[in-house]
């Protein structure tokens, strides 16, 4: 017996032999990979008979710190593939960085447009990048929606996640925006028919409309937002946009928690 | 070479004992057998122009391109041993690579140059390699404003403190060729391979130094030279390759690009034009 405290309560040298200390590390498997740090919020997106509608806000929180208010959460990658990040901010960055390598190296030989790659290709690419870094362990915190147009230049949105697991509907929203813009895109575009129907003015009116909803209702969102349109003549990116027409007149009827009496 | 079979060329990274190394000077031999390739720094871009000599009936025109684009901004052209070119093509997008995995921002034309300086200079320093057979064209837009590191996704506080100097000059156009024995160095004109001679002579003509020449012009002398330059070969068919890079506001937007089909058709007209004026002028000192 000695005095040394990682021996208190383990079997005596003498009698059991040497104990492995193997046990007794004080580092465990790496872990700071496993939660995001600096995170933006929903991305949402439609689908419209031309092309594709896809809108973020500029915020990246810090926690529940409002921290950097013009971060373009958007990235063009060509003229017919737009992505947009949630999640983690730096992953984001690393992925872009990512995505300027691959355009690098698929622009070394001067290729038509028909030949360059389209959002479907992409969002292949990328849903793999982030199937095989949760398979290491390692996972980007991301929500991905690749949206623009497929090979046969028709409007394509899908998603991928931080398991790589791979979606694709005629509305999605990442998020926050699952759950409270999800709703309001389907009660316009229910299903793939009606995709045919549906005008860019719509489209843009539409996703407009969420992320009003989604700045009334998520404390992690910002007035200030980019949105893109994809359609066969290219992307369409504005990264300053302003919420217009809000009204908070709901606020007053709100009960149940607060500083109101009754 | 006076010196051959004194037993000093048999190795690389030999000396002879008046202090040449010979494996670099067959390297340099080799060069001048190879299709004639120029470069043209003007003031609002880079132009880079092939003779690329065609070996076969049965290649496809317009295919098999030898101007290589190394990074969005930079491209690449090579005279010699097309193998060898084609590695240092490869291993400059690598090097262009690597640094914008360091810095997050594209490589200037003149570190590339610097490090394919380095890279062709370690090939005549080991008896287990030979040096490269071929001389290269180095030409590239470096930006003219600041750009944004890449992966950057705001643009940092609106107020505060910064320290950027105001009205710093960035970039413009930049042109080097490296030669087989690693030497580089920066040119207003280059030219290497089978009518180098010829299309030196020419580009001092240009005078280039006083950087008035556009680039469009640039385009239509650089096809007039390679075509002049292909004079000294003229038995063989040729095919005229030729790229541009130009200011961020230029026709390339900064990007390194092949010259367009109609302008290249046009600078090609103008080449061949200017060559019947010449045999015309010949023809006319001959009757007198």
């Amino acid at each position: 017996m000695n005095h040394l405290p990682q021996a208190w309560g383990r079997p005596r040298d003498d009698v059991y032999g040497a104990y492995s200390n193997s046990f007794l590390q004080t580092s465990g498997p790496t872990t700071h990979t496993q939660s995001p740090i600096v995170t933006g919020t929903s991305v949402i997106a439609v689908k419209f008979k031309d092309g594709v509608v896809i809108a973020a806000d500029n915020l990246a929180s810090y926690g529940s710190l409002a921290r950097f208010t013009d971060v373009k959460r958007l990235r063009k990658f060509n003229t017919r593939a737009v992505v947009g990040f949630g999640g983690d901010v730096s992953d984001m960055q690393y992925l872009d960085r990512l995505l300027s390598s691959l355009d690098i190296r698929e622009n070394y030989a001067e290729e038509s447009p028909d030949a360059q790659l389209h959002a479907k290709n992409l969002h292949t690419y990328l849903s793999k990048v982030m199937y095989k870094r949760r398979s290491d362990f390692n996972p980007l915190w991301n929500h991905l929606l690749v949206a623009g147009l497929d090979g046969e230049n028709k409007p394509f949105l899908a998603s991928a996640d931080l398991l790589g697991t791979t979606f694709s509907s005629p509305t999605l929203a990442t998020g926050f925006g699952a759950h409270l813009a999800q709703p309001i895109l389907r009660r316009t575009v229910p299903d793939e028919a009606t995709v045919a129907s549906v005008t860019k003015e719509q489209a843009v009116e539409l996703v407009k409309e969420s992320m009003k909803v989604l700045f009334y209702r998520d404390a992690r969102s910002m007035d200030k937002y980019s949105i893109a349109v994809i359609t066969k003549e290219g992307v369409e990116l504005k990264e300053n946009e302003k919420l217009e027409n809000q009204s908070w007149a709901f606020a007053e009827g709100i009960r149940g928690y607060g500083t109101q009496v009754n | 070479m006076t010196s051959i079979g004194t037993g000093y060329d048999l190795s690389n990274s030999v000396f002879s004992p008046d202090g040449r190394n010979f494996q670099v000077e067959y390297a340099v031999k080799a060069v001048e057998n190879g299709g004639t390739a120029i470069g043209i720094r003007c003031k609002d871009g880079v132009v880079l122009a092939l003779e690329k000599i065609i070996s076969s009936k049965l290649l496809k025109a317009g295919a098999n391109k030898r101007i290589s684009t190394v990074d969005r901004n930079i491209g690449v052209v090579s005279s010699g041993l097309l193998p060898d070119g084609r590695h240092f093509a490869s291993r400059a997008r690598d090097e262009a690579a690597q640094w914008r995995r360091t810095y997050k921002a594209p490589i200037p034309t003149s570190a590339l140059a610097n490090h394919m300086g380095s890279y062709v200079q370690m090939y005549t320093l080991y008896s287990s390699v030979r040096p490269f057979g071929i001389t290269a064209i180095v030409g590239g837009w470096d930006p003219e404003i600041e750009l944004p590191v890449d992966g950057q996704v705001g643009s940092g506080p609106a107020t505060g403190s910064g320290g950027k100097k105001e009205g710093a000059k960035h970039g413009g156009p930049f042109l080097y060729m490296i030669e087989p024995s690693g030497l580089y160095w920066g040119y207003y004109g280059a030219a290497t391979g089978k009518g180098r001679q010829s299309a030196k002579s020419e580009l001092e003509k240009l005078d280039l130094a006083a950087g008035n020449l556009t680039l469009e012009e640039g385009v239509k002398e650089a096809a007039r030279i390679i075509y002049a330059a292909h004079e000294d070969s003229k038995d063989k068919d040729f095919e005229l390759e030729m790229t541009w890079v130009s200011s961020l506001d230029g026709p390339t937007k900064g990007r390194h690009q092949e010259v367009p089909k109609e302008l290249l058709e046009e600078a090609e007209r103008l080449a061949k034009k200017a060559l019947e004026g010449d045999d015309d002028d010949d023809d006319e000192k001959m009757e007198d």
